[in-house]
Parts: C-alpha cells; structure tokens; sequence
C-alpha cells in the first residue's frame, strides 16, 4: 500500500499541482476530514494543508466587501467584533458550529465543501450574496455559494482546483441578515432545519430587497424567491411574515430521519423564516440609526 | 518515509519523527511521553485532548502531528509551573471538580484559556466555553464552581 503523504503548500499554485493527484485531499481544520478518515469513510492518499496559503488564511473587512478565507478558523470570525456588527446573521451561523475546541479549527469554507445539506454557514453565506472564488489549473473562477454544492457530499470543484475564499458585498444602508437553526438539543448537533434571511430596506422601512435561504430540508441549501416575494415591499409586517412562513413550508423538501419527520421539518422551516425574517427586519431599521 | 517535525511544546523546542497520519495527540503521548493529555473520543467530541496550538484552544485529536511544524503547543504539562501548581489546579481540587480524572486535563486547560480571554466570565459562558469538555462523573456543577471561584479568586476577590 502507497504510504499517506503530507503536503503543505505556501501558494496557490502549488496547492492546486497537488490536488490535481487522485486522492489528494485538502486539509483545512480537519474536525470533519480527520474524523473521515478515522471512521473509514475518507482514504486520502495526500493530505494538502493549505493553511500555510496566505490568501486562504486572511480576514479582511475591507470597504466595499469582506474576504474571508476559506480555512480561517470560526474562533477568528466570530472575535472579530466589526463583523459581528456588519454580518450578525453570518456570525450567528459560524458561533453555532460545534464547540469552543472544534471553532479554533473548523473553518466556513469547510463546512461548505463537506457539502452536507445541514451545514450552518451555508444558507447564512446565500442570503448575504457571497461568491467562492476558486483557484485551478485554468486559472481562477467565480461562483455563487448556493451553486456550489450539488448534492449531500458534492460540490463542483474538479480536479486540481480548491476554495480560496468568499467575497462577501457590505451590505447597504438599512440592510441585515439574520440566521436561526433548530436543533433538539441546546448545543452542538445538526440543524433540523436551518434558516437564513436577509433584507434591505428604503428610508420608509420599506423592505425593496431580501433573500432567503433555507437548510437541512433538501439535498443542498437553496434559495427561496416565493418566500422573498412575501417579504417586498412589506415592513416586515406579521401578514407578510407568515406568507413568507407559506412560501417556506411549501419550498421545503425534507427526509424524515430521527431529528425530525418530513411534516415537522416543513412546519419548522416556517416558523424559523418567519422568525429569522423578523430578525433581519429589526436588525435592518437598527442599522439605518447607526 | 516518516516526517521530520520541528515545533515548540510548552516553550521547549522540540522535534520528532512521525507518520502523515498520526494525530498530534498520539505523537504527545507515544512520542514526546506527555501522557497528560488524554485521549477519550479520538473524534473531537469530549475535550479530553484539548490542548492550544498558537493560542488556540483545539481537539489534538483532530490535528495532524506534521500540522505543528514551526507552531506553539502547549498542554496541560505546562500549566504547573515547577511544583506549584496553578489556581485552577488547587480549585478542581477544592472543590472536589473530579472524580476518575480522565477530564480534567482536557477542563483544565480549556477553562485556563478562558479566563485568559475573559476574567470575569458568567456562569453561563462558563458553561457555553466548555460544552465541548465532557464529563461523566461529576455533573459539571463543581467544575463550574471551581472556574468560576479561579476566576475570582485571580481577580482578588473573595467568595
């Protein structure tokens, strides 16, 4: 048997030479590779850890957006107090990944490559627009995070190519998202059903742009424009708070498995859009003050 | 071909040989003869191998051995200073905050790195801050009794 090898490449380029190997995995935080691989469900040939990659390891808030690298660990994020102020939905997702032990490690796009349909990070990241940047051997390329993934433990990376990170717009004036999750339990299990929403509203309170996001309720997180149509043009009224509930419900296309049963997780993919969205709209006329 | 590794554990520079795939965890053990650190779950689920790695609080279970090259490792060896051994220490102890002992180190050690960040934490972070720290003993009540009498106690007040 080939003997596991370990890499660490310090750029880009390199990191993607490697992953073009067959079996060459990419190693970021590990708390779901390692664990993989102990439980024999991974058999990596090659271990590429790109926390050595300046770009994959960076934060920054800058003007216009964020950047925030593929394997900065959840602790960096979640520290960082003027992210928490301009991404309070993002941040909620991050904080309720696992333990304090297994945030200094895992990473956002980690937890977007492993690709499972209750990731928390993932409906935060579509409802604030955020775009994966990808390096390959053809060079870079751009796509959106909700069309990333492509069924329980896919995503459309090909061979060679790796997340570098997220390019996350600022949100505009009167603008905020909010995540929620169910869990059965008060800490570190998988979402039931995950929420996310996001709004923009005018000077009136007017809500003119939103999205919405829902997880762990089909085979990827996806969008949900039927419960955004709910939410245009409203003020975040209790109405157009449960016909986006509706909107939800109905999108929703959940298994039953022992956290939850198909008619359950509907029911509660409602009631978390109807309360993330009352989140968002609260948080959005707070950020219109500041 | 084994990996030659060249870290810093607890200040002291250290080196050793491992495999791709051995966990940091196993080369403290078996390697460095730390056997403080335990090992309870192996999947980053109980906490009993927490350990910081550049100041953070992390699982050595689920970091790889050849990850520390050039890193700072500090474990629960590195605590006591010498024979005297550190608040916490005399508190778990105090406070009767153990029973097997397989927990401890992990608590510990994650409970050092809070007070670190945060002097004066509420019960309820306290709880939060080690809901990654399983115990099957003792019930968790005097381990937060312990922390948060350290903490105290380190901000020189008296209970």
């Amino acid at each position: 048997m080939e003997e596991i090898r370990y890499e660490a490449p310090t750029t880009l380029a390199r990191a993607s030479e490697l992953l073009r190997e067959s079996g060459a995995r990419v190693l970021a935080g590990g708390t779901d590779l390692i664990v993989q691989m102990r439980t024999g469900r991974a058999a990596p040939s090659v271990f590429v850890d790109v926390k050595r990659i300046p770009e994959v390891m960076n934060l920054v808030l800058g003007k216009d957006d964020l950047w925030l690298g593929a394997a900065v660990p959840a602790a960096a994020v979640v520290e960082h107090a003027e992210i928490s102020r301009v991404f309070p939905g993002l941040v909620e997702a991050v904080d309720l990944i696992g333990s304090t032990q297994i945030q200094g490690r895992a990473s956002v796009g980690g937890n977007l490559c492993n690709a499972s349909p209750a990731a928390d990070t993932v409906p935060a990241l579509c409802v604030i627009g955020a775009i994966c940047v990808i390096a390959g051997p053809k060079g870079e390329r751009r796509v959106p995070v909700e069309s990333f993934n492509t069924g329980p433990g896919k995503n459309v990376l090909e061979a060679g190519e790796l997340l570098v990170g997220f390019r996350i717009p600022r949100p505009g004036a009167r603008s905020s998202d909010a995540y929620l999750r169910f869990i059965p339990r008060t800490e570190m299990d998988i979402a039931v059903v995950g929420a996310g929403v996001a709004v923009s509203l005018d000077a009136n309170g007017v809500c003119t742009k939103a999205r919405v996001a829902l997880g762990a309720v089909a085979p990827t997180v996806f969008l949900v424009p039927a419960a955004v149509a709910a939410l245009l043009g409203s003020r975040g009224e209790d109405a157009a708070l449960a016909r986006a509930a509706a909107a939800a419900s109905a999108a929703a296309r959940p298994i039953t498995d022992k956290r939850g049963t198909v008619e359950y997780r509907r029911k509660i993919s409602g009631v978390l859009t109807k309360r993330a969205a009352a989140a968002a709209f609260e948080r959005a006329r707070g950020a219109g003050r500041a | 071909m084994k990996i030659h590794v060249h870290t810093h554990v607890n200040g002291e520079p250290t080196e050793f040989l491992c495999a791709a795939d051995r966990s940091l965890l196993e080369v403290l053990r078996d390697e460095l003869q730390l056997t403080g650190t335990k090992e309870g779950c192996a999947t980053g689920d109980c906490g009993a191998c927490s350990v910081m790695l550049d100041g953070r609080l992390v699982c050595s279970c689920l970091v790889l051995a050849p990850e520390v090259q050039g890193r700072r490792v500090e474990t629960i060896e590195g605590v006591a200073k010498g024979t005297e051994i550190h608040l916490l220490q005399r508190k778990f102890l105090e406070h009767a905050a153990l029973q097997c002992g397989i927990c401890t180190p992990g608590f510990i050690v994650a409970a050092k790195a809070l007070l670190e960040r945060n002097p004066d934490p509420s019960e309820e972070e306290t709880r939060y801050w080690l809901a990654g720290n399983l115990c099957r003993c003792t019930g968790y009540d005097k381990i937060i009794r312990a922390v948060l009498d350290t903490a105290a106690e380190l901000r020189g007040e008296t209970r």
